[in-house]
């Protein structure tokens, strides 16, 4: 591979990933914020405004996080992917600055006034102010969901005469389907993140023997919210999402499988590894006929395989592909299965007292960003060796004039850079964590 | 459909100059004029809640940038590689500083946070400064609409130019002296007592020195790029805008010296608005000057997306703006008023 396509995907690929651990959170966190929020007007009980505070803060730090990695992504579509931009940016230039003009502003305006303002607001003008924040990252969501979802499956364009493409219908790239199923599975994703974290740090205090009042409430809202959620986000929206790219990208299905020979009755792989210079997978454990159902809904249909594609059509690692598609998938089916259990001892009054569910529900904190993390890898990889699919090559969509060596340059500062925040973030998150939900609101600032 | 675009961007770039414009310039000055944590949490506080809502028309006026002429973006964003790379982990440094700084009870790293904050504001009003002056420059574009500019070369500011030139030195400079004054006044318009006193005097002493410099600076962008006059020998109500932005000067110093220092920060305002709008003036239909062959040269025509994008996005973007006013017109009149340490949390 060209070295200097290799630098920038890198260096694209490693921001975003980067990125992507905060904005998770926060869009996940929202809502379950407007829950304790609303409880807590309705109620008139101060422990879930409290609660509600607590949150804000980890969420105000995220934000933070989230805002200054999210910046670079915006300038990259230019510095380090100037063709493409140039190729797309009459048609995706439409769904990113409606990001920045309804989203953003609604977000910093209101974000302002939902961390700073509780003492100038009233308890319900504060709460709207929380559904202002709430609204605002899950639009930026959807803007960002409909631009890779144009590149994933792109509608409403023409191609025109210097080679690049216009839009031509913008209610089709705004309601394009993939975005649609894409959009509910990806903020499915977000709110397992933010309940299980919020479960999580719930079962700490409660191991710990503090907070227990608040504790409880975490524990609840996140296992309840976590159980619904693991569902949505195998069904419907993963299947649909699956079956979608069984239609249009099927050598991308074939790939996250590691499906090589077209067969009816296809298996389901569980384990196993792909051995791709032989077309087979090693020590497969497999589920005969299951691919077929899933993808077709009928148990004898025939799944094309990867032998059905040219090979330069192929997602280019496919060994990662399936990696990261299975990593997914086992960690969703993991999730159920915790907060199910978790759900059904809440429900007989036992689980703030079961230390082993509560350890469990701990220690799972960081596997849903492992989940969201592996999801977007397979959407990005499985989409290889297309930047938008079947319109133009990844290999002609970076920027010519930006050579390795400074996009080398770049990509060592952001480690670094990077490498710096995260240790603050950890250090901040872990303070606040240990300091509780029972504090006075941003005493210092 | 191409002019109304650059108009609204230039709007936007200089809504943004105006709004982040004050609290980079209330970062340029927070170490010399906050001697206390009193006084420079007070200014923290004075820019704590509308900084990020200020950065986002940064990134509001990029996305809409985008949007309408992805070729310049495209261009320009690779060609300014380096640099733009630097304003992103400048920009990062700054937000971490403000907010983090709130989170550390160590003076010792108190005191880095603020460094960080301060030196971080003052490298961002150069760069943004010296951005501008490569734009009004001119840069080696290629036949092919793009081109890559080292960060300097030989400081000279034609040939085989680098984004650091004694021409865009200057523009950084008077970046910064311009934001200095006018983040002094937002301070000064936000506090009161000793904090709200040392402000104004430092505003007053920049005064003169932006006077001159503003001075030098359009004869130097006479010399270094001739072709900025046509636009303004056509149309003569062009003008115009150096009378205002010289006359806005002066209202300045008038308004400092009566401590009048709403009226001031206003005036300051004002000259921001009209150096921005006496460039985009001068520019205009262009959009990157090349300096290799004119022809080659970045217009609103060449590089605007198609009619129908363009034609839809009006509906929409006026539509959000009109939301995005209204959000901002509540968030200022929320935090409204000089900044307090005690009492109601803000």
């Amino acid at each position: 591979m060209d070295s200097a396509l290799l630098v920038h995907r890198i260096h694209f690929a490693f921001t975003v990933t980067f990125h992507y651990l905060f904005p998770q959170l926060t869009m996940g966190l929202a809502p379950l914020i407007v829950i304790l929020k609303s409880i807590g007007l309705r109620r008139n009980d101060e422990t879930y405004h409290q609660a509600a505070r607590f949150w804000a803060k980890i969420f105000g730090i995220n934000f933070l996080l989230g805002v200054v990695t999210g910046i670079p992504m915006e300038f990259q579509f230019g510095t380090n992917w100037s063709h493409f931009s140039r190729f797309a940016g009459g048609v995706i230039g439409q769904t990113l600055a409606m990001e920045g003009v309804f989203a953003f502003f609604l977000e910093s305006a209101f974000l302002g006034l939902f961390l700073y303002g509780e003492k100038r607001l009233s308890p319900r003008a504060h709460w709207w102010s929380a559904v202002a924040v709430f609204l605002g990252s899950w639009i930026s969501g959807y803007f960002i969901i409909a631009t890779d979802a144009w590149m994933q499956h792109p509608v409403g364009y023409v191609k025109v005469a210097d080679g690049s493409v216009q839009l031509s219908s913008f209610w089709e790239l705004v309601f394009n389907p993939w975005a649609l199923w894409q959009y509910a599975h990806n903020m499915s994703g977000a709110v397992i993140t933010g309940a299980i974290v919020m479960a999580s740090v719930g079962a700490f205090y409660l191991l710990w023997g503090k907070f227990e009042t608040h504790a409880r409430i975490f524990v609840r809202v996140g296992v309840v919210a976590g159980l619904i959620f693991s569902i949505l986000q195998l069904f419907p929206t993963g299947d649909g999402q699956g079956r979608m790219i069984a239609e249009s990208q099927p050598v991308t299905l074939a790939a996250m499988e590691a499906l090589f020979v077209s067969q009816p009755g296809a298996p389901l792989v569980i384990l196993g590894q792909p051995n791709v210079d032989e077309h087979k997978i090693d020590n497969a454990l497999e589920v005969p006929q299951a691919l077929s159902f899933l993808t077709y809904r009928a148990w004898k249909a025939n799944v094309q395989g990867l032998d059905a594609f040219p090979q330069d059509l192929w997602p280019q690692n496919v060994a990662l592909l399936y990696y990261s598609y299975h990593i997914m998938v086992g960690l969703g089916t993991i999730f159920i299965a915790i907060t199910l259990v978790a759900t059904l001892l809440l429900w007989r009054g036992k689980l703030y007292s079961a230390r082993w569910m509560l350890w469990i529900l701990l220690l799972a904190l960081p596997f849903p960003y492992i989940a969201n993390t592996a999801g977007w890898i397979t959407a990005e990889l499985g989409r290889q060796p297309w930047l938008v699919y079947g319109l133009l090559r990844t290999a002609d969509g970076y920027s010519k004039m930006v050579s390795a060596g400074n996009g080398m340059f770049t990509l060592l500062g952001f480690l670094g850079m990077y490498t710096v925040l995260g240790i603050l973030f950890l250090f901040l998150v872990r303070r606040e964590i240990e300091h509780g939900p029972v504090s006075e609101i941003s005493s210092q600032h | 459909m191409e002019t109304l675009w650059f108009m609204i961007i230039a709007v936007m770039v200089a809504a943004y100059v105006v709004l982040d414009g004050f609290d980079l310039g209330a970062g340029a000055i927070y170490l010399g004029a906050a001697k206390t944590n009193d006084d420079r949490r007070k200014i923290l506080r004075a820019i704590g809640p509308v900084w990020d809502g200020n950065e986002v028309w940064l990134l509001a006026a990029g996305g809409t940038l985008y949007f309408a002429f992805p070729l310049l973006y495209a261009s320009s964003f690779s060609g300014f590689y380096l640099p733009l790379m630097m304003v992103l982990w400048l920009l990062m440094l700054r937000g971490i500083g403000i907010e983090l700084r709130a989170h550390m009870e160590n003076p010792v790293w108190v005191g880095f946070f603020d460094l960080i904050f301060c030196g971080s504001s003052i490298l961002l009003a150069i760069f943004f400064g010296a951005a501008l002056g490569n734009v009004v420059r001119g840069v080696p574009l290629r036949a092919d609409g793009y081109f890559f500019e080292p960060l300097w070369t030989n400081f000279r500011a034609s040939g085989d130019t680098g984004i650091l030139d004694w021409y865009t030195v200057l523009t950084g400079v008077i970046a910064l002296v311009t934001l200095t004054t006018h983040g002094s006044l937002y301070v000064a318009v936000k506090t009161d007592g000793e904090l709200n006193q040392r402000t104004r005097s430092i505003a007053l002493w920049m005064c003169p020195v932006q006077l001159i410099l503003t001075i030098v600076g359009l004869v130097a962008t006479c010399y270094v790029q001739p072709t900025v006059l046509d636009n303004y020998r056509q149309h003569a109500s062009g003008y115009l805008i150096p009378v205002i932005v010289l006359g806005s000067l002066g209202v300045m110093i008038y308004a400092i010296r009566k401590e009048q220092d709403k009226i001031a920060f206003v005036g300051s305002a004002v000259y921001i608005v009209g150096m921005l709008v006496g460039a985009a003036f001068a520019l205009y239909p262009m959009v990157l000057p090349a300096s290799t062959n004119p022809a080659y040269s970045l217009t609103i025509y060449n590089t605007a997306a198609g009619r129908h994008g363009l034609t839809v996005g009006f509906t929409w973007w006026a539509l959000g703006m009109i939301l995005a006013v209204g959000y901002f017109a509540l968030l200022f009149r929320m935090f409204r008023g000089k900044v307090r340490l005690e009492g109601e949390g803000y």
